[in-house]
């Protein structure tokens, strides 16, 4: 309950924000931030709660992009909002095409997975290059330019980026909720376990996938529109991947929030030294760094670590209340009962 | 006909070089039980460093080995050292993997800013040479490749097979409790194996180099085509890769030769995809464990 509300509270502050700062560039920088949280989100659903650390999510936002560019290519000029309105769809077909490769990928163990899923990155990527009947290779598929007032140019794009990062997350929280999470969960402490007891490991495994890349096309759809022109190069790019992974890790996999956290740390960073500088040779260095660091400094990401910290202050504060109290020491059996439901996502 | 075996030969070849690469990834995963993801930045980062050597002192490209093989040994055991280690113990499986992918990707960064990002190839001159061996074309190049992937896998048998660091090489392979429990030093082992494992690098980095041409980033393509290969043999087994990678490149140069150059990328996918529904432990991969 309390989570939905968050959601509710997190959605109503952020649709008010374009109010607030009307220069573009402010603009595009949200409207990516929202797309890099729904997008981290979306992966957190498979690297995060299952455990399988997919690296081709890219090659998902690609298809997503092109089947988007290529479905209004044809389309005179301004197209308004239609192209919004079918993005269910380009999800739908996102995930469909990618439950075949899940099925197979996760068959075996998540090195494996890992393996196909940045296999397949490389795949789509050529395939986008060299498929010129359909995606046109390296000259690139143009999409109409919506007719929106210049002014406010980006809002429609903001909003359909916001409407997909609070799906993300109400269907993350739906599905933490529901027999799925507690399956994913599952499989991410033990899978061959898990599958003994009795857990449907597989159903839930497609599942959490078909959910993931579904969002991840979608949000491939909007980026198209909003670029108006796409080239495999960028559709199709690693650093995508790599984004995803970095803000999940950053954040705290595992945690409905930390993704979104960790977008909104390095997303608007991202950009901002894109505007200043310009040096996107550095994007690469900076990516690997941060994300070595993180791995290094803090492999649980910043939510999980800094809700121990408060918890274990809490629990100190409170075993000194009590000892000034009753002059013994604390009931500590309580408190790691607390602390056992805190641990609960 | 005289198309279909030319490309065999010239598949086999290939397919020499492929086997150094991937020999050194199986050797990683076998010591640490890690995908190396920047298995694949590791050989074109010593492509590069042969490449300068030549351009600049115009040492020969197979002269190279000798000094790169040293420099990749060190900087494999300082990855494995400063950044593999440290990983906490309950989540490192994970971790490992997606920390080889950020080397990887500092690889690629590193190698951007100090060479931009165009295509480049080591050209000696002897590289467009071939002898005709009735009737057929046998790159220069590429039979000396083979010939240097042949000795340096010769080199690594020897190396596991008849000395101490190799026997606790593979002990480590089979049991790594077992093996500390008797005195294996596991941390130096997992170490020095990555290391080596980067080491075989440089000479396929070299090789690489006058073979194919190469930007930065052209190790997605690479790391793709050997875990493909690696995955083929089953995970962690020698044997296994070597012919894994001989029949990949004997795959991908038929279908490149018979249907379309651009279409023999995908051969490594589809091989990989056809593997996996079908034999998910790879063709010798029934041992996963202790297999080298």
């Amino acid at each position: 309950m309390r989570t939905a509300a968050a959601i509710a509270a997190l959605s109503a502050l952020l649709a008010v924000f374009p109010f607030l700062a009307t220069a573009p560039w402010v603009m595009t920088i949200a409207l990516f931030t929202l797309m890099y949280a729904a997008l981290a989100s979306a992966w957190n659903l498979v690297g995060g709660y299952a455990g399988y650390p997919s690296l081709g999510h890219a090659a998902f936002f690609g298809l997503g992009a092109y089947t988007e560019a290529l479905w209004f290519n044809h389309h005179g000029i301004g197209a308004g909002l239609t192209p919004f309105a079918v993005l269910p769809l380009v999800g739908l077909a996102v995930a469909a095409a990618g439950l075949p490769v899940a099925w197979i990928a996760m068959r075996t163990r998540a090195d494996v997975f890992a393996i196909v899923t940045i296999t397949l990155l490389f795949v789509a990527q050529t395939l986008a290059y060299n498929l010129r009947g359909i995606t046109h290779g390296a000259q690139g598929v143009a999409m109409p330019v919506p007719d929106f007032a210049p002014a406010t140019f980006e809002r429609p794009f903001y909003y359909a980026m916001l409407a997909l990062l609070v799906l993300a997350l109400l269907l993350s929280h739906a599905v933490l909720r529901s027999r799925l999470g507690l399956a994913l969960l599952a499989i991410r402490a033990d899978e061959d376990k898990a599958r003994g007891v009795g857990v449907p490991v597989g159903t839930a495994k497609l599942g959490a996938f078909a959910l993931s890349v579904g969002i991840t096309g979608m949000a491939g759809g909007v980026w198209a529109y909003y670029l108006s022109f796409i080239y495999p190069q960028f559709a199709v790019d690693p650093l995508v991947t790599v984004a995803m992974v970095l803000m999940v890790f950053l954040g705290g996999r595992g945690t409905l929030w930390g993704p979104v956290l960790g977008a909104f740390i390095v997303a608007p960073a991202q950009q901002y030294l894109a505007y200043q500088y310009g040096a996107s040779q550095l994007y690469l260095l900076g990516y690997a760094a941060l994300l070595v660091l993180v791995m290094l400094v803090l492999p649980r990401g910043v939510l999980p670590t800094l809700g121990d910290r408060y918890r274990s202050r809490q629990r100190r504060a409170r075993t000194l209340r009590a000892d000034v109290g009753t002059g013994v020491s604390a009931d500590t059996g309580g408190d790691i009962a607390a602390d056992v439901a805190g641990e609960q996502p | 006909m005289h198309e279909t075996i030319q490309a065999v030969i010239l598949g086999l070849l290939t397919g020499g070089v492929y086997a150094l690469m991937a020999s050194g990834q199986t050797l990683i995963f076998g010591v640490l039980k890690v995908v190396n993801l920047a298995q694949g930045a590791l050989v074109i980062l010593a492509a590069y460093l042969s490449s300068s050597l030549f351009d600049a002192f115009g040492i020969d490209p197979f002269l190279t080995v000798l000094l790169v093989a040293p420099a990749m040994f060190l900087l494999g055991t300082a990855v494995q050292w400063c950044l593999l280690r440290p990983l906490h113990r309950s989540d490192a499986p994970q971790l490992s993997l997606l920390v080889t992918f950020a080397v990887a990707l500092g690889i690629e960064g590193v190698l951007t800013l100090v060479y931009k990002s165009d295509y480049r190839s080591i050209q000696p001159g002897y590289v467009n040479r071939s002898w005709t061996v009735a009737g057929y074309q046998v790159g220069e190049v590429r039979l000396a490749a083979c010939l240097l992937s042949l000795a340096t896998l010769g080199a690594l048998a020897l190396l596991l097979g008849r000395t101490r660091f190799g026997r606790a090489v593979r002990a480590t392979v089979q049991n790594p409790t077992a093996a500390r429990l008797l005195g294996v030093e596991s941390g130096r082992v997992a170490a020095l194996g990555f290391g080596l494992g980067a080491a075989t690098a440089a000479a396929a980095g070299a090789v690489y180099g006058m073979v194919y041409s190469f930007n930065p980033g052209s190790h997605y393509d690479l790391i793709s085509r050997l875990l493909s290969i690696v995955v083929l043999g089953g995970l962690g087994s020698l044997g296994g890769t070597v012919i894994a990678a001989l029949a990949m490149g004997v795959v991908s140069a038929l279908v490149g030769a018979l249907v379309s150059p651009v279409w023999s990328d995908f051969s490594f996918f589809v091989v990989l995809l056809a593997v996996l529904l079908v034999r998910p432990g790879g063709l010798f991969g029934a041992r996963l464990r202790g297999a080298l």
